[in-house]
Order: C-alpha cells, then sequence, then structure tokens
C-alpha cells in the first residue's frame, strides 16, 4: 500500500516528518481524513488537534493554533502557525 | 615622575580596558551567530512550503484579490526599515539606512508619498536626530528576533494597506534590510512586499503544480494564506538581519581589536622613549654638577 509522506513545519522550526497511513485534520469546514491516493488539496487549519498514523509506532497527536495544509501526490505539507507535539494518550479521537 | 610619562601609561591603560571589551563583544558575537544562522536555516521549510502554495493558488486561478491586483495609482508607499537595536556593528545600520534614503528619494521621484516603518532604535535615533517623521516603530531583540514582533509588523502594515488612501492607507510596501550572503559579505537589499509578485517562474515543468481543490473556497484560502506569507517573508528579512548584524559587529570588534593591539604597542614604545629621555637627562645634570664641582 502507498504511504503518505508527511512533513509538519512550524515557522520558526521543524516539527516532524515522516511516512504515515493517515493523516486526520480538523479545517475550518470540518474534519477531513487524508488517506494514500488523496488528490490535490488545499486547505486551511483550523485550531485543533491533528491526528497521524505512522506507519510503525504509536499514533500520533499535534496541536496547532491555525494554519493550512497541502496534500499532493501522496505528499502532505502542514504549515502551522505553531504546532506541538503531544502525547498520543491524551489526543482522544480514535 | 614626568608628565609625558604619564600620560602615555594613562593611555595604556584605557586602550587595554577597551581591548578588552572588544575582544568579549567579539566572541559574544562569534558565539550568537552560528545560532542566528541555525534560525535562518530553520524557517525555510515553512518559507518553502508557504511560498509553494501561494504560488499554487496564484497559478491556476485568476486571483482578484486586493493583495496582489496591482492599483491603478501608487501614491503613498509604506516602507519597513530593519536596523540593529546597537551600535559598535560597523556600518551595518549606516548602510541599510543609505539604502532606504536611496529608495526613499526613489519613492518620492515617482510622485509618491513616503510613510516609514522602523525597526531598531539605530533607526529611531536616525530619524529622530533629524527631526523626520516616521509612523511607527518596533525596537528590542533585532538580534534574536521573535516570530510574534514579525507577525505584528505583518499586521500592522497589512492593515495600512487595507485602508484607502484617503484615511493614510498604502498601495505599496518596501522592506530594507540586509541579506546575510557569507560570513563576509552582507549587503542591504530591498524588495516590495506588497503588492505581491507572485513567482512562477521558479517552477519548472517537471515539477508542475498539481491541480488543487481548496478547501473552503480558493479565495478563502488566500485570505488565509496571504497575510502567513506576508509575515514569513517579514520574518525571513529580520533573521537575515540578524545574522548579517552579528557578522557585522563581530568583523568590526576584530578590527577594533587589532587597532587597539598597535595603539598599545605604539604608546609603550613612546612611553619607553619618554623614560629613556628622562634617564638620560637626569645623568647628564648629575655629571654636568660633578664637573662643575670639580673645576
Amino acid at each position: 500500500m502507498a504511504e503518505l509522506e508527511v512533513e509538519i513545519v512550524a515557522a520558526d522550526h521543524f516539527v516532524w516528518s515522516g511516512a504515515a497511513k493517515m493523516v486526520k485534520a480538523r479545517t475550518s469546514d470540518g474534519e477531513i481524513g487524508i488517506l494514500p491516493g488523496h488528490s490535490p488539496l488545499l486547505a486551511i487549519l483550523a485550531a485543533g488537534e491533528l491526528a497521524i498514523e505512522p506507519v510503525s509506532g504509536e499514533r500520533l497527536a499535534v496541536v496547532v493554533d491555525g494554519g493550512f495544509f497541502s496534500v499532493d501526490d501522496n505528499r502532505v505539507v502542514i504549515v502551522a502557525d505553531n504546532a506541538q507535539l503531544g502525547e498520543a494518550a491524551t489526543a482522544g479521537i480514535r | 615622575m614626568g608628565a609625558q610619562i604619564r600620560v602615555y601609561r594613562q593611555k595604556i591603560s584605557s586602550t587595554t580596558s577597551m581591548r578588552k571589551i572588544f575582544k568579549a563583544m567579539e566572541l559574544i558575537a562569534t558565539s550568537r551567530i552560528g545560532k542566528a544562522r541555525a534560525r535562518v536555516a530553520a524557517s525555510l521549510p515553512y518559507a518553502n512550503a508557504i511560498t509553494r502554495a501561494v504560488s499554487a493558488v496564484a497559478s491556476q486561478n485568476e486571483i482578484d484579490h486586493p493583495l496582489v491586483t496591482e492599483p491603478e495609482q501608487i501614491r503613498r508607499a509604506a516602507v519597513l526599515v530593519i536596523t540593529s537595536d546597537r551600535g559598535l556593528a560597523g556600518s551595518y545600520s549606516a548602510s541599510v539606512l543609505k539604502q532606504a534614503e536611496g529608495l526613499n528619494e526613489l519613492l518620492r521621484a515617482e510622485g509618491k508619498e513616503v510613510k516609514t516603518y522602523l525597526v531598531g532604535r539605530k533607526a529611531q535615533a536616525y530619524f529622530e536626530f533629524r527631526g523626520r517623521d516616521y509612523a511607527r516603530v518596533w525596537t528590542g531583540g533585532t538580534d534574536a528576533p521573535e516570530f510574534a514582533t514579525a507577525r505584528e509588523i505583518g499586521a500592522a502594515l497589512l492593515e495600512e494597506f487595507a485602508n484607502d488612501f484617503v484615511d493614510g492607507g498604502v498601495d505599496e510596501i518596501h522592506v530594507v534590510y540586509t541579506r546575510f550572503k557569507s560570513m563576509v559579505t552582507q549587503e542591504p537589499t530591498v524588495i516590495r512586499l506588497l503588492p505581491l509578485e507572485v513567482e512562477e517562474q521558479a517552477v519548472t515543468e517537471s515539477e508542475l503544480l498539481p491541480l488543487y481543490e481548496f478547501e473552503p473556497e480558493a479565495e478563502q484560502v488566500l485570505d488565509a494564506l496571504l497575510p502567513r506569507y506576508i509575515e514569513s517573508r517579514i520574518f525571513a528579512a529580520m533573521l537575515q538581519a540578524a545574522a548579517s548584524e552579528l557578522a557585522a559587529r563581530q568583523r568590526a570588534m576584530k578590527s577594533a581589536g587589532d587597532n587597539a593591539t598597535e595603539l598599545i604597542k605604539k604608546y609603550t614604545r613612546l612611553r619607553n622613549t619618554a623614560r629613556q629621555a628622562e634617564i638620560t637627562q637626569e645623568l647628564s645634570e648629575i655629571v654636568a654638577g660633578a664637573d662643575a664641582l670639580n673645576a
């Protein structure tokens, strides 16, 4: 199965990058889930939590306070004003 | 002790203590410059991602957004000048201000009014000393800029840009800052921030931008993207300026320290000569006195 190549950057530093099976984000319109093969997309992020399911390892939660993300050719670039890696346990998204 | 020797001694001791200050400042600048350059590098992924996104939106839509459309007539321009808070950095602030003055003249020659925004106490002092007007100033932390400051500046400039000319708004925004090319070359540079010139030539055919879907709407996406783009451009300029400031300071302090060493050497020689002259004179006086008694 194809994988998503995820990259998270904040204004003044690099946050995380890696391969993932799924990315779940909250846009201004509502929640959106990105799976491999998603059509190109450019969307505005709402403040809140992102969930990333890496190919290997625990589910990651990232707290962002606004920004945007783009998807093209299985490459997801999440550009946040401020991003903080949270604990998967406190994510509460299932 | 002769008056001359005392004067030289004073000069030597004051130059020595100055040299200590120069050395310390040089070391501080050297240790901070690596961090400043790392911050420039760290801000690159964000800047790249945002530039790519803006060109993606711009390249596939006939965008009609106030931030990207060229106004028919430009009557007032805002100029943001980024300098340092402190001196002792050679010609760093002076050359930025010189560049700004040049831009100022050019804009005026084109019949535009100029509204100036300043960053750094050096620019503020320059304008205040000459009794010139400026719209706003941000001081503090020019050698380690915060993203919050860049955001504040971006918000202030965008607000001016959104205003009508009659309400004191501006039609275009320029930024004057020092670009960090390498440790030895830093270049005062002018960029036009607004209206945007979206760089499309950077896209080669092999990496044609895909057709994006927008969420919610292309226009709203642009609404949200452009302020961020501006902030990131301003922040990048501030980071480059900070790295340049430290590099300029390090260089200036190095040569000041070298000059102090030279001076100390020179004064030490002069002091020795003066001391020897005094000894010689005393001796000849004694000999002359003894001769006079014997005669």
